[in-house]
C-alpha cells in the first residue's frame, strides 16, 4: 500500500531520485576532516534563522513607535519569547562563525580552484546577501546601535560621487534614517534577502554536486571512464548520474550515513556551544547583543562609540584606516572583492596547502591573524596607535593576495599524492 | 625580546582601561535567587524611583509573580495609584514637563541594567557626593555632572567627598580616601550597600525576567545534548569502522 503510493508519486515528481542523487548516494571523499563541516552547521543555522524569524514576525512590530516595545513584549509576555529571540541573535553570530571558518576551509585545501570557480562565486555572493541580512536584521530593534549603526552604514553610500547624497535619502526613503527606513529593511529582512539567500544556497550546493567535493589533500576522485579495475573502484553504492560519467576510486565514503553522521557528530558539539550561550550568556558580553542596543534609539543623542557587530569590524576596520571617506569605502568593498577573484588571483595548480610550498602556508596563517586583529581594532574605541595598527594591517591584507599571485605562478610544491592519505 | 614585553606591559593596562571607560566600579555581587533581596529591591524601586523613572516594559503582575509576592499583597503594598495588576509599571509624569525639570526625561530604568551594567548601577547609587555648584546640590563619581538629585539621601544620609591628612616625604598632604555619609541616613553604611545591592538586583531582574528560569532549562538542555553526542559518536564510529 505504501509503497503503491510512493511508486504513484515518483511517476510524477522524481523524490527518490534525487535525494539518492545529492543526498544519500553522492560520493564524498573519505578524508573529509572536521574543516568539512562548516558547511552543514551553515545550513542548520539557516533553517534555524528562518524557522525562528517566521515567529518572531508574528509578535514583531515594524514601526519607530513600536519595534523596542515589541521586541520586549516577546521577551516578556510572548510563551518562550526569549528563546525565539535568543535562538535567532545567537544564530546571527554563529551563522558567521561557521561561514569564515568555511571560507577558510576552502582557502587553506584551495577548494576555489579550477573547476570550483563558480562554486566559490556562489558562495561569496551569499556572504554578500548574509552581510545585507544582518545588517538590516540588526536595525529591526531600533535599540540605540541599531539606529546608529544603519546611520554610519547608509551615509557610506554618500561617498559616491555625483549620485551619493540622492541614493541615500533613496535607500532610507527618508531625510533621516527614520520608521520608513525601518519598515523597507524589515520588508527585505524577512521576504527579499532570505529569498535570495536560499536560492543561491541551492544554486551552490548543485554546483558543489556537479563537480564533485574537494578534500585536505587535494586529490581527485573521479577517474575517467573505464580506466579502474573493478577492484580499484568504490565498493559503496553510488548513483549512477556520477558512475555513468566516471570511474570512482575507492577512496569515497557515501553522503548517507556516513557524511551525515560525521556532520552530526560536529552538529551536536555545535549545538552545546550554541545552546551554552543562549542560556547562560545570550549576550556574550556585549558582542552579540550590543549594551546600548537595550537603549530605545534616540536620534538626538549619539552613542559614545558606535561599533558595528564583531563580524563586520575587520572591514569597519579598513574603513577607517584610510583617511579619505570615498577611499576608505573603496578599500572595504575591494577587500571582498579580492577574496571572490582568490580563483583568479591564485595561478596555481596544486589545491591543498599541504603540498604547496611553505611561503603559501605562512601567507595564510599571517591573513588569518590579520583578519582577527583588524576585528579587533574595529570594535574598539579609536585610539592613536590603532590608527596605524589598522593601515599596516589593511595593506598587509591586501598583501596576502599579491603575494600569492607572484609566488603561485612558478611555486615550487611537493608531489601531490594519486590516492587520498587518510 | 625584553624591550617587546615592556611595550606589551604598557600597551595591556591602556587596552583594559579604554574598555572600561571612567571610573573604578565595585563588583556588584548579587543573586537572583534571592527572592528576599529581590522583593527589597521592588520595594525600594516603587518608593524611591518610581516618582521619577518608568518601567515600561515591565508588568506588576508579571513582577509579583515571578518574585513569589501574592497578587493581592502586591496590590496592597507596591501599587500606589490602583492600576491593574496587569498593568505595566508607569508614572504620570508628563515626558515634556519632565525634560525642562532636570534637562532630559529620566530615562526608563526597564532595561537599565543591561545598558549600563550591574556594576556601573552598584557604584553610582553609592557615589553621589555633595556639590554645591550642581542645581540639586550634588554630584557623582561615575556621572559627572549627572542631572539627577540624591534621591537615596533619606537612607544613606548626606554623602561627602572625604580626604585625611598624611605624612609624605615630611610634609602633610590632603588625600581623598571615599565618600562618607555624615550619618543622618536611617541606615548605617554597611545596610545602605546592602539596599543598593537589593535594588540593583531587581534592576538586573526586569532587564532580563527569563533569567530566572533560563539556566535551570539550559542545564536539562545541555545535559540531553551531550548524551546525544555520545550516542552519535558511538554510532559514527560504527559505521565508519569498515572505512580504512
Amino acid at each position: 500500500m505504501f509503497k503503491n503510493l510512493m511508486d504513484w508519486i515518483e511517476y510524477r515528481l522524481p523524490i527518490m531520485r534525487v535525494a539518492n542523487m545529492h543526498a544519500i548516494q553522492y560520493p564524498a571523499p573519505r578524508n573529509m576532516n572536521f574543516w568539512y563541516v562548516f558547511g552543514f552547521l551553515a545550513t542548520i543555522v539557516l533553517v534555524n534563522q528562518i524557522v525562528t524569524g517566521v515567529w518572531l514576525t508574528m509578535s514583531f512590530e515594524p514601526s519607530a513607535e513600536r519595534a523596542f516595545a515589541s521586541v520586549e513584549y516577546i521577551m516578556r509576555d510572548v510563551e518562550y519569547g526569549w528563546i525565539l529571540r535568543y535562538m535567532h541573535s545567537t544564530g546571527a553570530s554563529a551563522f558567521f562563525i561557521v561561514v569564515y571558518l568555511h571560507m577558510f576551509r576552502g582557502m587553506i585545501y584551495g577548494s576555489y580552484q579550477k573547476p570550483r570557480e563558480l562554486l566559490w562565486l556562489f558562495g561569496m555572493f551569499i556572504y554578500l546577501a548574509l552581510m545585507a541580512e544582518a545588517f538590516m536584521g540588526y536595525v529591526l530593534p531600533w535599540g540605540q546601535m541599531s539606529y546608529w549603526g544603519a546611520q554610519v552604514i547608509v551615509s557610506l553610500f554618500s561617498a559616491i560621487p555625483v549620485i551619493g547624497p540622492d541614493l541615500v535619502i533613496w535607500i532610507q526613503g527618508d531625510y533621516v534614517i527614520s520608521g520608513a527606513t525601518l519598515n523597507r529593511f524589515f520588508a527585505l529582512h524577512v521576504i527579499a534577502l532570505p529569498l535570495v539567500i536560499v536560492i543561491l544556497v541551492f544554486l551552490h550546493i548543485v554546483a558543489l554536486h556537479e563537480v564533485g567535493s574537494n578534500n585536505p589533500d587535494g586529490t581527485d576522485v573521479k577517474r575517467k571512464k573505464g580506466s579502474l579495475t573493478e577492484a580499484e573502484k568504490t565498493k559503496f553504492k553510488i548513483h549512477e548520474y556520477y558512475t555513468d560519467k566516471y570511474d570512482i576510486i575507492d577512496d569515497i565514503v557515501p553522503f548517507f550515513p556516513h557524511i551525515v553522521l560525521k556532520d552530526l557528530v560536529a552538529f551536536s558539539l555545535f549545538l552545546i556551544a550554541f545552546c551554552y550561550i543562549m542560556f547562560f550568556n545570550p549576550g556574550m558580553g556585549g558582542y552579540f547583543l550590543e549594551h546600548p542596543n537595550f537603549e530605545i534609539a534616540n536620534p538626538l543623542k549619539t552613542p559614545e562609540h558606535i561599533f558595528p557587530v564583531w563580524y563586520f569590524t575587520p572591514f569597519y576596520a579598513i574603513l577607517k584606516a584610510v583617511p579619505h571617506k570615498l577611499g576608505g569605502v573603496i578599500c572595504m568593498f575591494a577587500a571582498i572583492v579580492a577574496l571572490a577573484l582568490l580563483p583568479w588571483i591564485d595561478r596555481g595548480r596544486v589545491k591543498s596547502w599541504r603540498y604547496r610550498c611553505g611561503l603559501h602556508r605562512w601567507n595564510l596563517i599571517v591573513f588569518a591573524g590579520v583578519f582577527i586583529f583588524l576585528g579587533y581594532l574595529g570594535g574598539t574605541p579609536q585610539e592613536a596607535w590603532k590608527i596605524i595598527a589598522s593601515q599596516i594591517l589593511t595593506i598587509m591584507y591586501f598583501g596576502f593576495f599579491f603575494l600569492l599571485w607572484i609566488y603561485s605562478k612558478n611555486e615550487r610544491t611537493k608531489p601531490v599524492p594519486a590516492r587520498i592519505t587518510g | 625580546m625584553k624591550k617587546l614585553i615592556l611595550v606589551l606591559a604598557f600597551l595591556l593596562p591602556n587596552a583594559v582601561f579604554a574598555a572600561g571607560g571612567g571610573a573604578h566600579l565595585d563588583t556588584a555581587d548579587y543573586d537572583l535567587t534571592d527572592k528576599a533581596s529581590l522583593q527589597n529591591g521592588a520595594k525600594i524601586f516603587q518608593n524611591y524611583c518610581l516618582g521619577c523613572h518608568q518601567m515600561q516594559y515591565q508588568r506588576y503582575q508579571r513582577a509579583f509573580e515571578d518574585l513569589g509576592i501574592p497578587v493581592e499583597l502586591g496590590q496592597e503594598n507596591l501599587q500606589f495609584t490602583g492600576e491593574k495588576p496587569g498593568e505595566y509599571i508607569k508614572n504620570g509624569m508628563p515626558a515634556d514637563a519632565a525634560a525642562k525639570w532636570f534637562g532630559a526625561p529620566p530615562p526608563d530604568l526597564t532595561l537599565v541594567a543591561r545598558v549600563r551594567g550591574a556594576d556601573w548601577l552598584y557604584t553610582y547609587l553609592r557615589t553621589f557626593y555633595v556639590d554645591e555648584s550642581r542645581p540639586f546640590g550634588v554630584n557623582n563619581l561615575v556621572f559627572p555632572e549627572v542631572g539627577m538629585p540624591h534621591v537615596l539621601q533619606e537612607l544613606q544620609g548626606v554623602p561627602r567627598k572625604t580626604t585625611e591628612e598624611h605624612m609624605v616625604d615630611g610634609e602633610m598632604v590632603e588625600r581623598y580616601v571615599g565618600i562618607k555619609s555624615d550619618g543622618t541616613g536611617e541606615l548605617s553604611p554597611e545596610e545602605y550597600d546592602s539596599a543598593v545591592l537589593d535594588l540593583v538586583n531587581y534592576l538586573v531582574y526586569t532587564g532580563e525576567p527569563s533569567r530566572l528560569e533560563s539556566e535551570s532549562i539550559g542545564r536539562w538542555v545541555i545535559i540531553f545534548l551531550l548524551v546525544f553526542f555520545v550516542l552519535i559518536y558511538l554510532l559514527k564510529k560504527d559505521y565508519w569502522r569498515d572505512v580504512h
